[in-house]
């Protein structure tokens, strides 16, 4: 799948993206300056603990940062298309149709005092207009069976379904413009597990149905692994690998990367507890050099003086860390292999 | 400040963010210091202070009537109605038809007010902290009922019922007319401090108070209270309010303390001797505005609560 | 499940049975625990005006057959709760023979009126500032005005009533001063006659309204604000919707939704607030009338045109309660 990507162009750019979050006492570095590439039919997955700064680039990409969030710096292109530029009507005009959005714990994102049928049709009718009455209801009864919801939900309030119906009836509704990039901000963390599996399948049913780009925000590992084509992991604001989903768990180059890995229980051996820390610097405060110095099981002088750039040490896996020096003829060496080989 | 790296030009640290440097820790930060607050407790203050002050400086035995020449207008202005009449030093706010000096009556006035609506508060308040943490600590049979009392005592308007009894009671003291106010001042309360005790009866920190075996009553004291005591301030300001305004109401019918000078009852007086008819503005005029500034100074120190209670509504305004 | 069901309209009916029951026993009850009678009363003034009063041991013992004042309390209190349930509160004493109902039914419908006209301009214009206070898109100059209108709130109304009277009806003259309509008129459905109640109704209506639109600017500001924060804000925001759209179906139809609660427990006060400012311009409406009674000592007024008012405002809250579930879908009254 992935493997193309020189030939397929992304439907979506970013580079370089900067939300900070102003507070009394100096600025949070929410996001410090990710990027990343989305192609065409393809499914990143964005992962990362908590405050590690992934909904607020969710946010950042759709444009919907509000005070005291701001977007600091940085690029977001949709087909080509400078999103950061736009005044608020023009930006409206690709909302939803190209750019929509599956939001997390459907517990809150629906109006309380609208039939969900109605939160769907005024989305469509806001953008299609008044022509797009005609065979509405239909249209809207086709959705909500895409998503496996019985019809009956067209008349329900959002307070009469359940949390998976709920967030099914928010895939419906991401769906309905047929968009060409889709972002699920941790669109299942707020459900049980039986629950999450059925709202999952329905996610990928639709995005090989619609053959729909989409970003994953999760901090799942082991869900991510199967529902993505790439994975970016983030930490403390930053990417620090991203490579298809296979390499990833074969083979994972970032030391945080191969933590979060391991953290994924596994039925076949006991395994112990490797994350025992939050992010332990200041989010306002960053140390110089690499984010994860002070958490990283290998931490080298450089690592506290440089921050390190972001190298493709295999085809198409991209990973910022020191441990990785490049050779003159392209290859990377991991510094750990000739630590342990003198 | 630009960067906060300082090291020199690896490729990565060549970037140049434009994030706020640290703030050194602001004592002057604390929610506390509310403008709004701050402002509307100098205002009452001074208006107290104004009026507990007064008689030092001011002969308060002039707002007993026939002491001083009448209808006299403030100081500085001549009133042609009825003869013509200039204002003195000696009575620099002016007199009214009785002979009352003005000045004197709301040196008088002003503490009186405040008074009925501290003490009507009070009551109220202890009343309501009372019946609210019954109904909501013990749930059952007593919320209901008491539930039910409030939302029947919130609905019958309070002047019409004082109007009543005080129609029949005529001669009152300060004293007698806060008590039977505070009668009407317990419902909101009631309703607040219930809501409240709920949603904390769930929470953690009192579930672990049972469980180790604390007594109902210093749960409700020691875990309970103390969370509560903004909602009690602003509560205690809303409940003087309306108290006060209760009060004014009553006098400006003529329902109020009879041998003692009130705002209200000036006003009052002001109707009876048709003081927007004879151009006498001062007669009613000195008192609302004194009311006036008086209730600004309250609805202030009430929002300064609210903010304090909830700094989302503080965005716009500090 | 959805709306109102038979459970709640009924519990909500015992409740106003209950308010009223409630206050016209406290209404009838306090008379009763004070020394003396009316009849007596009434009497000692009527021989303090024109002297003294041949038979008035008679006459007295006379008036008390007759209402019944010799019975037992316990009958003359079922018996007023018969004559409640008429609306016939006995006569006036000032103006006797007219019954206490006659008095209230020339007043009553001038309140009425007033109170229609005031509350609903109240509340829908304190909202509505509360609501573009929030907003986004309203120009920054109007957000600051309006706190600037807001400075009457909370006073009492009264004040304002004798502000607005000095200033625009006295100084000025634009509006006159006294009364419901102009006193040489006959009332009737003509131009005139409703052009002078027009007039005769601003400054009331005005001094009511400047006093209490700022409480709902405030309450309808806060909740505005917390209904900003809302998640389904952000997706409502995502889905690019129109502006004017989302302000009024994602967040006012949300906000409002306590207010209208908010309303039902500050009519009590509205009205108090009324019947002073009715008393300030001798409006034609209940609070001349209590005025009027106050001084005459005309008990039997006082209290009927007190528990009118007071029917009339559980009325109003009943009507609010049983139209609230129908806007707030989220509210089930199903058997507890």
């Amino acid at each position: 799948m992935s493997q193309q990507k020189s030939q397929k162009k992304p439907v979506l750019e970013v580079k370089d993206l900067r939300v900070y979050y102003e507070t009394p006492k100096g600025d949070v570095l929410a996001v410090d300056g990710i990027s990343f590439d989305l192609y065409q039919g393809e499914t990143l997955g964005l992962v990362g603990e908590s405050g590690s700064g992934k909904s607020t680039a969710a946010m950042g990409i759709l444009q919907l940062t509000v005070p005291p969030g701001r977007i600091a710096g940085g690029q977001v292109s949709l087909d080509g298309q400078s999103l950061l530029d736009l005044p608020e009507d023009k930006l409206r005009e690709y909302r939803w149709v190209q750019l929509a959005l599956i939001p997390q714990g459907a517990m809150n994102s629906l109006n309380p005092t609208m039939k969900v049928s109605d939160q769907i049709r005024d989305v469509i009718l806001a953008h299609e207009g008044a022509k797009a009455k005609n065979g509405l209801k239909e249209r809207v009864l086709e959705l909500l069976s895409t998503v496996g919801l019985p019809g009956r939900v067209y008349d329900l309030y959002p307070h009469e379904l359940s949390g998976g119906m709920k967030q099914r009836a928010c895939i419906a509704m991401a769906i309905a413009l047929n968009p060409t990039v889709i972002v699920a901000d941790e669109a299942t963390s707020a459900l049980d597990v039986v629950v999450q599996r059925v709202v999952a399948q329905t996610m990928l049913k639709v995005k090989e149905k619609l053959g729909v780009s989409m970003i994953m925000i999760g901090h799942d590992m082991g869900l991510m692994a199967q529902m993505v084509d790439r994975i970016a992991v983030m930490y403390a604001g930053k990417i620090v690998e991203i490579a298809p989903v296979r390499d990833m768990f074969a083979d994972p180059k970032h030391p945080y990367s191969e933590l979060l890995i391991d953290s994924v229980p596994s039925l076949k051996e006991r395994k112990p507890l490797k994350i025992t820390e939050g992010i332990t610097h200041d989010p306002r405060n960053p140390p110089p050099g690499c984010i994860f110095q002070l958490r990283c099981p290998f931490v080298m002088d450089v690592c506290r003086k440089d921050a390190p750039p972001m190298q493709e040490v295999k085809p198409d896996q991209f990973v910022a860390c020191h441990l990785y020096q490049a050779n003159e003829d392209g290859s990377f060496i991991d510094v750990r292999d000739v630590v342990r080989n003198t | 400040m630009a960067t906060a790296q300082t090291t020199e030009n690896g490729p990565a640290s060549a970037a140049v963010h434009t994030a706020k440097q640290m703030g050194r820790f602001n004592r002057w930060d604390t929610p506390w210091l509310n403008t709004k607050l701050l402002l509307g407790i100098g205002i009452i203050a001074s208006i107290l202070l104004f009026g507990i002050l007064g008689n030092l400086f001011w002969d308060t035995k002039l707002a007993l009537t026939g002491k001083s020449p009448l209808n006299l207008p403030p100081v500085g202005i001549t009133t042609t109605l009825g003869g013509t009449l200039t204002g003195t030093w000696a009575h620099p706010l002016g007199t009214e038809s009785s002979g009352r000096d003005m000045l004197a009556l709301i040196i008088v006035g002003a503490p009186n007010s405040f008074l009925i609506g501290i003490i009507a508060a009070t009551v109220g308040m202890g009343l309501g902290i009372f019946l609210g943490f019954t109904s909501g600590f013990v749930g059952g049979r007593t919320d209901d009922i008491i539930r039910l009392l409030s939302d029947v005592a919130i609905t019958i308007p309070a002047l019409l019922v004082l109007i009543v009894i005080q129609s029949l009671l005529r001669q009152v003291e300060i004293a007698t007319i806060a008590l039977l106010i505070s009668l009407f001042a317990w419902p909101t309360p009631t309703r607040l401090i219930r809501a409240q005790v709920l949603t904390m009866r769930e929470s953690g920190y009192v579930q672990l108070a049972k469980l180790s075996g604390a007594s109902t009553f210093s749960i409700m004291f020691r875990e309970i209270m103390p969370n509560l005591i903004p909602y009690l301030f602003a509560s205690f300001i809303g409940n003087a309010t309306g108290a006060i305004l209760a009060a004014v109401g009553l006098e400006t019918l003529g329902l109020g303390p009879q041998r003692i000078p009130t705002l209200g009852g000036t006003i009052y007086f002001s109707i009876q001797g048709a003081a927007l008819l004879r151009n006498m503005w001062w007669w009613w005029g000195i008192p609302t505005l004194l009311l006036a500034v008086m209730f600004v100074g309250l609805l202030l120190i009430n929002l300064g609560f609210d903010e304090i209670a909830n700094p989302r509504l503080r965005q716009s305004s500090q | 499940m959805r709306g109102i069901t038979l459970n709640y309209f009924l519990r909500r009916l015992g409740i106003f049975f209950l308010t009223i029951w409630i206050a016209g026993t406290i209404i009838w009850l306090i008379p009763h625990l004070a020394p003396g009678d009316p009849i007596s009363a009434m009497v000692a003034r009527l021989a303090s005006r024109s002297g003294f009063v041949e038979n008035s041991a008679e006459i007295i013992e006379g008036w008390k057959e007759r209402f019944g004042l010799n019975d037992p309390l316990p009958v003359q209190y079922v018996r007023y709760l018969g004559n409640l349930v008429h609306l016939d509160f006995g006569y006036s004493m000032a103006n006797f023979p007219a019954p206490v109902s006659q008095l209230i039914g020339q007043a009553l419908p001038w309140t009425v009126g007033l109170l229609l006209l005031a509350t609903t301009i109240t509340f829908l214009l304190g909202n509505f500032l509360g609501a573009i206070m929030v907003w986004r898109r309203t120009p920054r100059l109007i957000k600051y005005i309006i706190p600037l209108g807001m400075i009457f709130t909370s006073l009492p109304s009264i004040l304002a009533a004798l502000f607005l009277a000095y200033v625009f009806a006295f100084l000025l003259n634009w509006f006159p001063l006294i009364g419901s309509y102009d006193m040489g008129m006959k009332p009737g459905f003509n131009g005139p006659f409703i052009l002078s109640v027009i007039q005769h109704g601003t400054l009331p209506a005005l001094s009511i309204i400047i006093v209490s639109f700022g409480y709902w600017t405030l309450g309808m500001r806060g909740m505005m604000i917390t209904v900003e924060g809302e998640d389904y804000m952000s997706l409502a925001r995502a889905k690019g919707l129109g502006p004017f759209y989302m302000l009024y179906r994602y967040m006012i139809r949300n906000a409002i939704l306590p207010q209208i609660t908010a309303f039902a427990i500050t009519l009590g006060t509205l009205i108090s607030g009324q019947v002073l400012v009715e008393y300030a311009f001798s409006y034609q409406g209940m609070g001349t009338v209590i005025y009027n009674a106050i001084l005459n000592q005309d008990y039997p007024v006082i209290e009927g045109t007190s528990f009118m008012l007071i029917l009339i405002t559980a009325l109003a809250v009943l009507v609010i309660d049983l139209i609230y579930p129908l806007i707030d879908p989220r509210i089930s009254y199903g058997a507890k």
